[in-house]
């Protein structure tokens, strides 16, 4: 039984999607001031991460291409943030694209061996990369700080906007994931995004449909650890210190358990992935600090079992049942998409590149 | 040239270990054509178990033989209940799910017997034998003899065997093996406890070098990866060649390159994975890998 239907891209339709995003961008900017201090921060954290977790999505849930690394590249964009901020003194924000470059470039330089290791070998490579990070990090110390870290001075609020200083970083990061997000998702539902998609489903007839496969598939992962550096960045601000214990295997398994969760192949999926890794370990570490890792490992299998869209592809369903939406999708690709993206997943089996079986 | 000779020795009884667990890798890799990123955590626990009832009083080999009985089980149990049901699925799905299980065995570890260092009895004897001053651990030859034993069951199980030519059937080609009547889900729930089993004997082998504790197989299961990467991952000659390679590797640039010492040698592993796929994506011993555009 639905309460509404709508006709596609009806003005109805657009009102109807419009008042979503509208909902969304009021509860953001609302947040910091509902909350204490410290439930503040971690809204800032999840935000954090969801830019990183966005980046992984695109490079795991769109191209195909497994990564278990991403916690260097994050690592990578925060220790830029942190080494510039304490020899150099720039302004905290000129960190930011710094931090993007450098990740961009690590990122390609990554992608080109990746395209000779398909499937698990990337993922291997990937795992000993995240593995090795917290070491490499010691072992430069006299860069790094090695396992003292290093301390930076945090972004303060202006006095001129009456914020505090933890309501003043969350609009920070808002201000930059909100441009990081509306990029992605332009990008995915347009020529790129479908390009990503047939590469990832079938290599070979993404090739015939004149796909560069190579660039394609580096470029992806120079934007994904991009992304991840950006949210390296920011993490620094937030902190306000880096050290090795940040940028363990941990947060490359959470990033990539928010993906799943969030969805594979979303972009808004991100945030509630992200809101899934801050705050599940807040919570667990009450009862056992072994939680959280108990309740990611079985989230993970459960959403492979039973929901693969995650919590996007629960969201959308329960949509669906409330709104119906009719007409055609021909010639516009948005929606077709997604709806793609998660149903071929489950339907996959061993098809194209992703196929090892003897 | 005594510290060289004994340099490599060293690194053949590590790389012993490395390659048993490759081998756990291999095993489930030629079945299945899955690469089981927690056969480490399985090992993990495995140890851990071992440790618990040795803890309880039980002398160590009834302790062990209970845990290798135990992780045998226990590997059937997770193939049956956690990998059938993606068997077949595309390869993020299964990397998905095994992932999921390391996070979750790993985790579940640290819940049961919390975080600490432990101490793990050795199972093999201790001291020294001199020959020629090169000093030569008996630990060392030890397990390179239980490797060589173990990878000599495994070959008379898997060749002189009917239950080993079922499972060899099963892996080459399940569809005809299901007509000609061999139950192939069977064999692939035994492949996965034969992988387990020989996950907890690297476990054990290695806990008593090493502290027992949640993370014991992290680094383990990295140079595994590297030694059946390196010899191939459907091949279990390779799986023991990769793994004296990988362990006399490291333990040499341990010792001889000063930007790698003693906390570096995770390098090691990471730069022949690399090499190795760049160069030779199928490993030594690997057969290429056919795929069907």
């Amino acid at each position: 039984m639905t309460l509404l239907t709508v006709e596609r891209d009806s003005p109805q339709h657009r009102r109807l999607k419009l008042a979503g995003f509208a909902l969304l961008a009021l509860a953001a900017v609302l947040v910091p001031f509902f909350f204490g201090p410290f439930r503040v921060s971690q809204f800032t954290l999840a935000l954090i991460y969801a830019i990183a977790v966005l980046g992984l999505n695109l490079l795991v849930g769109y191209s195909g291409q497994i990564s278990l690394g991403h916690g260097a590249f994050f690592a990578l964009g925060a220790y830029t943030g942190a080494i510039l901020l304490d020899k150099t003194g720039v302004p905290h924000l000129l960190t930011i694209p710094a931090a993007a470059a450098v990740c961009f470039l690590a990122g390609l330089a990554l992608g080109l061996p990746a395209l000779r290791l398909r499937g698990l070998y990337l993922a291997l490579v990937t795992l000993a990369i995240a593995i090795a990070t917290p070491v490499l990090i010691k072992r430069f110390d006299g860069l790094t700080g090695g396992s003292q870290g290093i301390a930076v001075p945090q972004p303060t609020a202006p006095e001129a906007l009456g914020l505090a200083n933890d309501q003043f970083l969350y609009f920070l990061t808002l201000v930059v994931a909100a441009p990081v997000f509306w990029l992605a998702a332009g990008m995915v539902r347009r020529d790129v995004g479908r390009a990503l998609i047939a590469m990832r489903d079938d290599e070979t007839a993404a090739k015939t449909m004149g796909v560069h496969l190579a660039s394609f598939k580096t470029r992806a992962f120079g934007l994904s650890a991009a992304y991840a550096g950006i949210a390296g960045a920011l993490f620094v601000f937030a902190n306000g210190f880096v050290a090795p214990e940040s940028f363990t295997l941990v947060v490359s398994f959470s990033f990539l358990a928010a993906v799943v969760v969030g969805g594979l192949a979303t972009v808004a999926g991100a945030l509630f992935g992200a809101l899934f890794i801050v705050f599940v370990p807040v919570w667990s570490s009450d009862v056992n600090e072994a939680l959280s890792g108990v309740i990611y490992g079985a989230t993970l299998i459960v959403c492979m079992y039973v929901f693969r869209s995650g919590i996007m592809g629960l969201m959308r369903s329960a949509f669906a049942r409330l709104v119906e939406v009719k007409g055609s999708t021909t010639g516009r690709i948005d929606d077709e998409v997604d709806k793609v993206a998660v149903a071929d997943a489950g339907d996959r089996a061993g098809a194209g590149a992703g196929s090892v079986r003897p | 040239m005594e510290r060289f000779v004994q340099l490599v020795i060293d690194g053949i009884a590590i790389g012993s270990i490395y390659g048993a667990l490759a081998l756990a890798l291999v095993l489930i890799f030629r079945s299945t054509g899955i690469v089981n990123f927690s056969q480490g955590e399985m090992a993990m626990f495995s140890t851990f178990i071992a440790w618990g009832l040795v803890e309880g009083g039980l002398p160590l080999g009834v302790a062990l033989l209970l845990a290798f009985v135990l992780s045998f089980v226990g590997g059937m149990a997770v193939e049956r209940v956690l990998i059938r049901p993606v068997e077949g699925a595309d390869q993020l799905t299964i990397l998905i799910v095994t992932l999921g299980l390391f996070i979750l065995i790993n985790s579940a570890a640290g819940w049961i017997w919390g975080f600490e260092n432990r101490s793990f009895p050795r199972a093999l004897p201790g001291g020294t034998a001199d020959v020629g001053g090169i000093r030569v651990a008996y630990e060392s030859l030890g397990i390179v003899a239980v490797l060589l034993a173990v990878s000599g069951l495994l070959f008379l199980l898997f060749q002189r065997t009917k239950l080993g030519l079922a499972m060899r059937a099963a892996a080459a080609n399940p569809a005809s093996s299901r007509l000609v009547g061999i139950s192939v889900g069977r064999t692939l729930m035994i492949g996965w406890g034969l992988a387990a089993l020989l996950g907890a004997l690297a476990g054990v082998l290695v806990a008593p070098q090493l502290f027992l504790d949640v993370n014991l197989m992290g680094g383990v299961l990295v140079y595994s990866f590297a030694a059946a990467t390196l010899g191939g991952f459907d091949s279990p000659k390779g799986a023991i060649i990769g793994g004296w390679t990988i362990g006399v590797a490291e333990t040499l640039a341990g010792d001889y390159i000063d930007f790698i010492g003693s906390d570096l040698t995770i390098l090691v592993p990471l730069a022949i994975i690399f090499v190795v796929l760049l160069v030779r994506p199928n490993g030594l011993f690997g057969s290429p890998e056919v795929v069907r555009a």
